[in-house]
C-alpha cells in the first residue's frame, strides 16, 4: 500500500485523538479527573473556549442563568465592577452588555461538519447505519461479565477475532462482499480506507475526528484500555486504530449496501471544504461577557472566604493537653464532621491529610486473586498488604446469576423464585435493608482479618511486590505523616487515624464515592496499617533518633468514617491499653453525637427529609438512604467544592464554611522550604483540582461532558452506562450528583509567606500548570500579617476584600435548618450548636 | 356484584383526570394520587377477588351500553371478568402500586415528573380496560390507550435521539398488532353478523357451528388475533422492540417492558383461546413461534453485555414458553408463568444498576478467565454462525425495515412530483368526481362497480404512504393523511348504500382533528419560519403548548378513541365484504401507515434534541 499523502500521519492522527478523547476508566476504577485535561496547557479561559469552539462542548453558564443568579443577589455588583474595572473595560458599557444586550447563544462546533455531508449530499444517515451494530460489536467484545456466552475468539485481539469469526462462519456481519474481502485478505490499511470513503488526504484527519467523537465514550474507554490493559480484570487486546478501521469497514458496507460498489469519496463531492478543527479559535462577544459573569460569580464567594480568613481566631490556642487528636482525609464530606467533634470535645484536635495516610500499597482481600490500589492514581506502589483470616462472605442473589436468563432453568425460576420476587420488590419498597444489590464500605476489608503490614525476610509475592513494610519504611512514612500536618509535639493519649468511605444501593458510580487518594477505595486498610506502623515500638525508636518523639502512653487508633451513613467504625481495639481503651469508650460516643449532627447539617440538601425534624430521626432516614434501591442520591458526594485550605487548623476555625472546602493541615512554621507543602500541593493540585473540575464540567454540560440523569442508565458490559441498550457510552458524572453544584473553579488558600509559596509551586512544573493556567486558583495568605495575596499571571498579587464584614452566627442548628441551598460564609460566634439528639 | 367491576376501569380514570390537572411543581401531590389510585384499587381488587372466589368463582359478564348502534351492527362496551382477568388485576395493581411508590423518591427532581406519572396512570387506565373488556371493541379502547402510552414513556425523554427514534419504531410495531385487532374485528363482524362478545365464545356449539362453515375465515381471524399478540408480547418475528423499548427511566422500563405491557398479547391469547382451541393446526403454529421465539430469545439472552436488554431477551423467551402452554391448552401453569415472569423481571431490571458492583465483587474473589460454555464444544462453524445471529438478534430489527418500510420510501420517493398545491387540485378533481359517481350510480356500469372502490383504496394508500416518506413539507404530508381518509370513505360508499350517518362518524373526528392539526401547523410555521421533516426539530421545547395540541389532533386522525372516528373506523370496515380481500388489505395497510405517518410528523418537529441549538444538547448517539 503506498502513502498518498505526508500531510497524513497515522500514529500522530491517533495520538492527538487519544489526546482529546475523554480518558475515564471502567466503572470499577471511577477516578476524578479534569474532563477537560487535553484543553490544560492553555489558560482555563482559552482552553474552555477552544474546547466550545471546536468540541461543542459548553463550558460555561448560560447568559440567562447568570443573570438570574445576579437578580438573587448571588453574584456581587461590587465585585463584578471590580473584575471588569481590572480588565480596563468601559465600566457602564461592559455591564449593560452583562446585563441587559441580548445575545444569540446559537451556535454551531466545528466538529462533526465534514461528516454531516454524507446526509446533505447522499441523502444517507451513515450513523444510524453503522452505530447499532458497531457498539453492539465493540460492547460484547468488551464485555466484563454481563453476557453469559462471551464472544468466541476474543483472545487474538480485536480485529483478528472479528476475522477469525468472519472466516469460519456462514453469516456475517457485514451485508456486503467487498469489505468482508478486505477483512478476511487483510487487504488494506488505514489509510487504503480512507482513501475508499473520503478520498481527499487533506481531509483525512478531520474525518477521523468527525467520526470518532461522534460516540466519544466508546472510543475514549478503548483509548485507555489500549494504553493501560490492567484497567479491566478479563483483560482484552484493542487498539483506537483498531476501532476505527473497524468503523471504516463498516461504513463503506453500509455505502455499498445503498449505493452498489461504485460511489464517490465524500472529499471528492465537497464544493467548499468545512473548517478545520484546530484553527485558532476567536473569542465571540458573548462568551467574553459570560467568562465576565463566570469570574464575578466565583469572586463573589472567594471574596467572603477570604475576608473571613482574616477575622482573628477567637479560640485560643490550645493550652492544656489534648484530650485526642484525630486524623481525617482532606475531603471536602470531612469538613463538617471535624467542626463537630470539636464541638463536642473543645479540648481535642483535628487534622486533614491526603487519605491514604501516606502508605502507599496494593490491598489483596483474602481469597482473591486481584490486588487493588489504594493510594492516589499517579503513585505506582512497590508493597503488597495481605488480608487473611476474613470470615465474612459475600452473599450471591439469583437476580444477578445466569440461571434466570436460561430457558428451563428460568422456567422453574420464574414458576418458584418469581414469587420471591414479589416480596423482594415489596420489602424493597417498605422495608429496605443491606442486601446483595448494596455497596458498603465496611465489606471493603473484614474488621477481624489480620493484615500482612510488616515484612521481616523481605518476603515478595509473585508478582515482585514486597509484602508489607519494613521497620525503616514504616518509620519513614509515620515520619512524614506526622509533620507534613506539622503534629510533632503535644502527642494525645490517643491518635484516631479515620480514613474514609461510603455505602450506596443500586449505584453504579459506587466508586466514586469512596475516598480520592485511595484511588476510589475505601481508606480503611490504610487507617488500619498507618495506626499499626505508629503503634509499632521499633518504629517509635527510630521516629526518636530523628527527634519525634511520642510517649510510650499514645496509642494510634485506626478506623473509618462512612460518609454516607454518617457511621464510624474502629479496629484493632484490643492493642490499646486499659485507661485509653476506657477513654476511647468516651471518645467514641462524642464521635457518635458528632455524627448525628453531622447528619443532620448533610440533610438540609435533601429535599425530601426536612431538616427541622430531630437529629436522631434524621439520622435514621439518611441511613436508610444508603440502602434504599430507588434512592438515587445516598450521598451528595463532592457536591458544591469550591475551596482548599492549607494550613494549621486554627486558620479557618471559626469560619462556617457549609462543608465546600478540602482542609490540609499545615504548620508553615516547621515548613520554610516548603517541602512538605510540595508535596501537599502537588496531591491537592491534580486530586482536589481534578475532582472540582469534573463536577464543574459536568454540571455546565451534563448532556455531553456528564452522563445526564441516571435513571435510564443501562448498564454496559460492566464497563460503563449508557442510555437505552445501542447508546454511546456515558462519561461524567450524572446529573444527580451536580444537580446542587454551584460551578465555581477550587479556590486553594495556603498559610503561608507568598514568596515561600511561589518558589515551592513552581519546583514542580506539573503542579506549576494547574496554576499558571488558572485551572486552579490560588491565594497565599500571610500567617503573620493575615494579609492576602492572589496569583495571577505568574505573580502574587495584594488581594482587598470587597467584603468589609462577614455575618456572624452562633446558631448554627438554626441556620442549617434555614435553605436548600449554599449558604454565604459566617463567622461563628461562641457557636452555639444546640443539637438535641 | 356486577356493578363493582366499574369501580375498576372508573377509579384510574380519575386518578388520571385528576393527575393532569395538578401543577408541575407539586410533585408530592402528584405521587400521592398515583399510588393512592393504584392503592385503592389493589385493595378493591383483594375484596372483590376474595368475595368473587367465596361466591364459586362464576364468570361475569356485563354489557355496559351501546356506543353505536346500527342493523348488524353494536359496537358497545362490555366487561367480563374471570380467572384470567382475576390474575391480571390482581398483577397489575400489585406492581404498579410498587412501581410508582418507588418512583416517587427515585425520580424526585426529574425535568417530567408529572409528566411520568400521568402516564403510568393512563397506561393502567389502559390495562385495565384491556383486561376486564367483554369485547373486542372495548379491548381495542384500552389497547390503543397501552400503544400511545408506551409511545410516551419511551420517548421520555424527549430531548434526546434514541429514545425518539426508538419510540417511534416501538410505536410501528404496535400498530401492526392494532391492525391485527382490527381486521379480526372486520372478520368476526363478517363470521357472526354482530359484535361478539368474548362470553359468547364460551359457547362450545355455538362457535363450533359457526367455524364449521367458515373454517377459512375462523383461521385467518385467529391469525390476525396472533399478530396483535405476537406484537404485543415481542414473539417472533417482532423480538426487537423490546430491548430498545428500555430507554425511559428504570421503574418505566421495568413495569412497562419488563411485566405488564409485555404480557398482553398473552392475555389476548387466553381470552381468546375458546375460539381457536378446536383450530388443532392454529394451536401447533402458535407452539411453534412459541418455541422459535423461546430458541431465538434464548441464544440473543445469552449473548447480550448490556444488562436490560439480557433481561429483555430472557423474559421474551420465557413468554415464548407461555405461548407454548397456551397452545397446550395449560392455562393455570401459563397463568402462574405470567406472574412469576413479570416478579422476577420486575425485580431484576429493578436492581439491574447493582449489577456492576455485585459482578466485580464476584470476580475479584472468583475469577475464572474465559469460561467455558456449553457452545465452545460445538463445531467452530456451528459455534460461531450461531454467535453471529444471536448478536444480530437474528436480523429482526432490521426484518422490518428491509421488508416493510423500505420498499415504502422506494416507492414514496417515486411519488415527489406531488406538491401541496398540485396535490390539491389532483385531489379535488379526482374527489368531486368520486362524489357524483357515487351518489350517480347509473353512471357506473357494474364492471366498473367492482374496480371503483379498489382504485379509491388504492389511491388512498398511495396517498398515505406519501404522507408516510415525505421528507420536507409538513402540510403536504398533513393533508396527505386526511385525504387518504376522504378516499377510504369514498372507496365504501361505492361499495354499498347505507346510512350517511356512518361517513360522519368516520370522518368528524378526522375533519376536526385535520383542521385543528392544520392550524398547529401553520402557527408554528408562523412562529419558526422553517419546519421540515427532515430531522428531528425538538419544537416542543420553545412550544409545550402547540405540541400538546398537535399530538391530540394527531390521535384524532390516527383514530384513536377520543373522537368518533374510532368507532368510525370500525364501521367502515364492516361495510367491506368478506369477499373483499384486496380493498380490506389496503384499507388495513392505509390505518397502519396514516397513524405512523401521524405520530411522524409529531416525533419530527417536536420531539428530539433541540436543532437550533447544539451547544448544550446530548450527542446523537446519547
Amino acid at each position: 500500500m503506498q502513502k498518498e499523502n505526508n500531510d497524513f500521519n497515522v500514529h500522530r492522527t491517533l495520538e492527538e485523538l487519544k489526546h482529546y478523547l475523554p480518558a475515564q476508566a471502567p466503572l470499577k476504577d471511577f477516578i476524578h479527573h479534569n474532563t477537560l485535561h487535553a484543553f490544560q496547557q492553555s489558560t482555563f479561559f482559552e482552553g474552555i473556549n477552544e474546547a466550545h469552539e471546536i468540541f461543542g462542548y459548553k463550558v460555561l453558564l448560560s447568559i440567562d442563568a447568570y443573570r438570574k443568579l445576579f437578580k438573587e443577589g448571588k453574584i456581587n455588583e461590587a465585585v463584578l465592577d471590580r473584575i471588569i474595572e481590572e480588565k480596563e473595560f468601559p465600566l457602564q458599557i461592559w455591564k449593560d452588555k452583562l446585563i441587559k444586550q441580548p445575545f444569540l447563544e446559537e451556535e454551531i462546533p466545528r466538529i462533526g461538519l465534514l461528516r454531516a455531508n454524507w446526509k446533505s449530499f447522499y441523502k444517507i444517515d451513515l450513523d444510524s447505519l453503522v452505530h447499532p451494530i458497531l457498539f453492539r460489536i465493540i460492547g460484547s467484545y468488551l464485555d466484563q461479565g454481563v453476557s453469559i456466552w462471551n464472544f468466541p475468539t476474543s483472545e487474538m485481539g480485536f480485529l483478528q477475532s472479528i476475522k477469525e469469526l468472519e472466516r469460519n462462519s456462514l453469516v456475517s456481519f457485514f451485508k456486503t462482499k467487498r469489505v468482508k474481502d478486505f477483512l478476511i485478505n487483510e487487504n488494506f490499511s488505514l489509510e487504503s480506507l480512507l482513501k475508499i470513503v473520503v478520498g481527499d488526504s487533506n481531509l483525512y484527519e478531520q474525518y477521523i475526528f468527525d467520526q470518532q467523537f461522534a460516540h466519544p465514550g466508546w472510543s475514549g474507554i478503548i483509548s485507555v484500555i489500549e494504553e493501560n490493559p490492567t484497567a479491566l480484570i478479563d483483560s482484552k487486546k484493542i487498539t483506537l486504530e483498531e476501532l476505527i478501521i473497524f468503523e471504516l469497514l463498516l461504513e463503506i458496507d453500509a455505502l455499498d449496501d445503498y449505493f452498489g460498489t461504485i460511489w464517490s469519496p465524500l472529499g471528492l463531492k465537497l464544493e467548499t471544504l468545512p473548517e478545520q478543527l484546530f484553527t485558532p479559535v476567536q473569542l465571540k462577544e458573548s462568551s467574553a461577557v459570560k467568562q465576565i459573569w463566570q469570574e464575578a460569580f466565583e469572586w463573589t464567594y472567594f471574596d467572603q472566604v477570604l475576608k473571613g480568613l482574616q477575622y482573628p481566631t477567637q479560640i485560643a490556642e490550645q493550652a492544656k493537653k489534648p484530650t485526642f487528636q484525630a486524623l481525617f482525609c482532606i475531603d471536602d464530606r470531612e469538613c463538617s464532621i471535624r467542626r463537630y467533634i470539636e464541638h463536642e470535645d473543645e479540648a481535642c484536635q483535628t487534622f486533614g491529610t491526603a487519605g491514604f495516610f501516606n502508605v502507599e500499597f496494593y490491598f489483596q482481600p483474602e481469597n482473591s486473586n486481584f490486588y487493588t490500589k489504594v493510594c492516589p492514581a499517579p503513585v505506582t506502589p512497590k508493597y503488597v498488604i495481605k488480608e487473611i483470616e476474613n470470615t465474612s462472605r459475600a452473599k450471591t442473589d439469583f437476580h444477578f446469576e445466569k440461571h434466570a436468563h436460561g430457558l428451563l432453568s428460568g422456567w422453574i425460576l420464574t414458576h418458584t423464585l418469581g414469587f420471591w420476587s414479589a416480596l423482594r420488590l415489596f420489602l424493597a419498597v417498605f422495608k429496605p435493608t443491606l442486601n446483595a444489590a448494596s455497596v458498603t464500605s465496611f465489606r471493603h476489608m473484614d474488621k477481624h482479618s489480620v493484615l500482612s503490614i510488616e515484612n521481616m525476610n523481605g518476603e515478595v509475592n509473585e508478582s515482585g511486590l514486597q509484602i508489607g513494610f519494613t521497620i525503616e519504611e514504616m518509620a519513614n512514612r509515620v515520619e512524614g505523616l506526622l509533620r507534613s500536618i506539622g503534629l510533632i509535639t503535644d502527642f494525645a493519649p490517643l491518635i484516631y487515624v479515620l480514613g474514609h468511605g461510603a455505602s450506596s444501593a443500586n449505584n453504579t458510580h459506587y466508586a466514586g464515592y469512596d475516598c480520592g487518594a485511595c484511588s476510589g477505595r475505601p481508606g480503611s486498610v490504610n487507617a488500619r496499617v498507618v495506626s499499626h506502623m505508629g503503634n509499632h515500638p521499633k518504629v517509635r525508636q527510630i521516629l526518636k533518633s530523628r527527634g519525634l518523639e511520642i510517649p510510650v502512653s499514645t496509642q494510634f487508633i485506626g478506623g473509618m468514617h462512612d460518609t454516607s451513613r454518617d457511621e464510624m467504625v474502629y479496629y484493632d481495639l484490643k492493642v490499646l491499653s486499659d485507661s485509653n481503651f476506657k477513654q476511647h469508650i468516651l471518645n467514641a460516643k462524642k464521635f457518635e453525637a458528632a455524627l448525628i449532627s453531622n447528619a443532620k447539617e448533610r440533610s438540609r440538601r435533601f429535599v425530601l427529609i426536612n431538616s427541622k425534624k430531630s437529629a436522631l430521626k434524621i439520622h435514621k432516614k439518611v441511613k436508610l438512604r444508603t440502602v434504599s434501591l430507588f434512592e438515587p442520591r445516598p450521598e451528595l458526594n463532592h457536591a458544591t467544592n469550591a475551596l482548599a485550605l492549607v494550613g494549621r487548623r486554627n486558620f479557618s476555625k471559626n469560619i462556617f464554611l457549609d462543608r465546600r472546602s478540602f482542609l490540609n493541615s499545615f504548620d508553615y512554621s516547621t515548613d520554610m522550604e516548603g517541602d512538605f507543602l510540595l508535596t501537599i500541593l502537588n496531591a491537592v493540585a491534580p486530586v482536589c483540582g481534578g475532582i472540582n473540575l469534573e463536577y464543574y464540567f459536568s454540571r455546565v454540560d451534563n448532556n455531553k461532558l456528564g452522563a445526564g440523569t441516571k435513571l435510564p442508565h443501562n448498564v454496559m458490559g460492566l464497563l460503563g452506562v449508557a442510555n437505552g441498550i445501542d447508546g454511546d457510552l456515558r462519561t461524567g458524572l450524572p446529573s444527580q450528583m451536580i444537580e446542587v453544584h454551584d460551578p465555581l473553579r477550587l479556590l486553594v488558600v495556603v498559610e503561608h509567606f507568598p514568596s515561600v509559596v511561589l518558589k515551592t509551586i513552581q519546583r514542580n512544573p506539573s503542579t506549576y500548570e494547574w496554576f499558571k493556567n488558572d485551572w486552579v486558583k490560588l491565594a497565599a495568605v500571610n500567617p503573620e500579617t493575615k494579609e492576602i495575596y492572589v496569583f495571577s499571571e505568574e505573580k502574587f498579587i495584594p488581594y482587598f476584600p470587597v467584603n468589609k464584614k462577614l455575618p456572624e452566627v452562633s446558631d448554627v442548628e438554626k441556620l442549617i435548618e434555614s435553605t436548600h441551598d449554599n449558604l454565604p460564609v459566617y463567622i461563628l460566634k461562641d457557636a452555639n450548636y444546640g443539637m438535641v439528639h | 356484584m356486577e356493578w363493582f367491576i366499574n369501580v375498576f376501569i372508573v377509579l384510574p380514570l380519575i386518578g388520571f383526570l385528576v393527575s393532569l390537572i395538578i401543577p408541575k411543581r407539586k410533585e408530592n401531590l402528584l405521587s400521592r394520587i398515583s399510588f393512592t389510585t393504584v392503592g385503592i384499587q389493589l385493595f378493591a381488587a383483594v375484596g372483590f377477588i376474595s368475595f368473587w372466589v367465596f361466591n364459586n368463582a362464576k364468570v361475569i359478564n356485563v354489557k355496559e351500553f351501546s356506543i353505536f348502534k346500527a342493523k348488524d351492527y353494536d359496537f358497545y362496551v362490555d366487561f367480563y371478568f374471570d380467572r384470567i382477568t382475576a390474575t391480571y388485576l390482581l398483577l397489575g395493581a400489585i406492581l404498579t402500586f410498587i412501581i410508582t411508590i418507588y418512583s416517587r423518591y427515585y425520580l424526585h427532581r426529574e425535568e417530567g415528573y408529572k409528566r411520568f406519572f400521568n402516564v403510568i396512570l393512563f397506561f393502567y387506565l389502559g390495562f385495565n380496560i384491556v383486561i376486564f373488556s367483554g369485547n373486542l371493541e372495548t379491548m381495542f379502547i384500552g389497547w390503543e390507550i397501552l400503544g400511545i402510552s408506551s409511545f410516551m414513556l419511551i420517548a421520555f425523554y424527549r430531548d434526546r435521539y434514541l429514545p425518539v427514534k426508538n419510540a417511534v419504531k416501538v410505536f410501528s410495531i404496535y400498530r401492526i398488532g392494532d391492525v391485527g385487532v382490527i381486521l379480526a374485528m372486520w372478520l368476526s363482524h363478517h363470521l357472526w353478523h354482530e359484535n361478539i362478545s368474548f362470553y359468547k365464545l364460551g359457547n362450545y356449539e355455538l362457535v363450533h357451528e359457526h367455524l364449521a362453515n367458515h373454517s377459512m375465515i375462523g383461521f385467518v381471524i385467529s391469525i390476525m388475533i396472533f399478530i396483535s399478540a405476537a406484537a404485543k408480547s415481542a414473539q417472533f418475528p417482532f423480538c426487537s422492540w423490546l430491548p430498545r423499548a428500555m430507554e425511559g427511566p428504570t421503574p418505566s422500563s421495568a413495569i412497562f417492558y419488563g411485566s405488564l405491557s409485555v404480557h398482553i398479547g398473552v392475555f389476548l391469547m387466553m381470552r381468546t383461546y375458546h375460539f381457536w382451541e378446536h383450530q388443532i393446526s392454529f394451536r401447533i403454529f402458535v407452539g411453534s413461534i412459541g418455541l422459535i421465539t423461546s430458541l431465538t430469545a434464548t441464544f440473543s439472552a445469552r449473548v447480550q453485555a448490556t444488562v436490560k436488554s439480557q433481561i429483555a431477551y430472557s423474559s421474551i423467551a420465557q413468554i415464548g414458553l407461555i405461548f407454548i402452554e397456551i397452545a397446550l391448552g395449560l392455562e393455570t401453569i401459563a397463568l402462574v408463568h405470567v406472574a412469576g415472569n413479570a416478579f422476577l423481571r420486575t425485580y431484576q431490571l429493578l436492581v439491574s444498576p447493582s449489577v456492576v458492583s455485585y459482578k466485580i465483587r464476584e470476580q475479584f474473589y472468583n475469577y475464572i478467565p474465559r469460561r467455558k460454555t456449553i457452545e465452545d464444544s460445538w463445531p467452530k462453524r456451528l459455534e460461531y454462525s450461531l454467535y453471529i445471529m444471536s448478536l444480530k438478534e437474528w436480523n429482526l430489527d432490521t426484518f422490518m425495515y428491509k421488508n416493510l418500510w423500505n420498499p415504502l420510501k422506494r416507492f414514496g420517493s417515486k411519488l415527489s412530483f406531488l406538491t401541496f398545491k398540485n396535490v390539491f387540485v389532483l385531489f379535488a378533481v379526482v374527489f368531486i368526481s368520486g362524489i357524483i359517481l357515487a351518489y350517480n350510480p347509473k353512471l357506473v356500469n357494474p364492471t366498473w362497480k367492482f374496480y371503483l372502490p379498489l382504485i379509491y383504496g388504492l389511491l388512498g394508500l398511495v396517498m398515505v404512504i406519501k404522507a408516510f416518506t415525505e421528507r420536507a413539507s409538513v402540510r403536504l404530508s398533513w393533508s396527505l393523511i386526511i385525504t387518504n381518509h376522504l378516499s377510504i370513505a369514498l372507496a365504501i360508499s361505492f361499495n354499498e348504500h347505507f346510512d350517511f350517518s356512518h361517513h360522519i362518524w368516520y370522518l368528524s373526528g378526522v375533519l376536526v382533528s385535520g383542521i385543528v392539526g392544520y392550524l398547529c401547523i401553520q402557527r408554528l410555521r408562523k412562529l419558526e419560519k422553517w419546519v421540515s421533516l427532515d430531522q428531528f426539530y425538538g419544537h416542543i421545547q420553545e412550544h409545550p403548548k402547540i405540541a400538546l395540541v398537535f399530538l391530540i389532533a394527531c390521535l384524532g386522525v390516527a383514530g384513536f378513541p377520543i373522537t368518533p372516528t374510532f368507532i368510525g373506523e370500525d364501521l367502515i370496515f364492516s361495510h367491506v365484504h368478506e369477499n373483499q380481500v384486496l380493498l380490506a388489505a389496503f384499507i388495513a395497510l392505509s390505518l397502519i401507515i396514516n397513524g405512523l405517518a401521524a405520530i411522524r410528523i409529531y416525533a419530527r418537529i417536536f420531539l428530539g434534541p433541540a436543532s437550533k441549538n447544539k451547544i448544550g444538547a446530548a450527542k446523537r448517539s446519547a
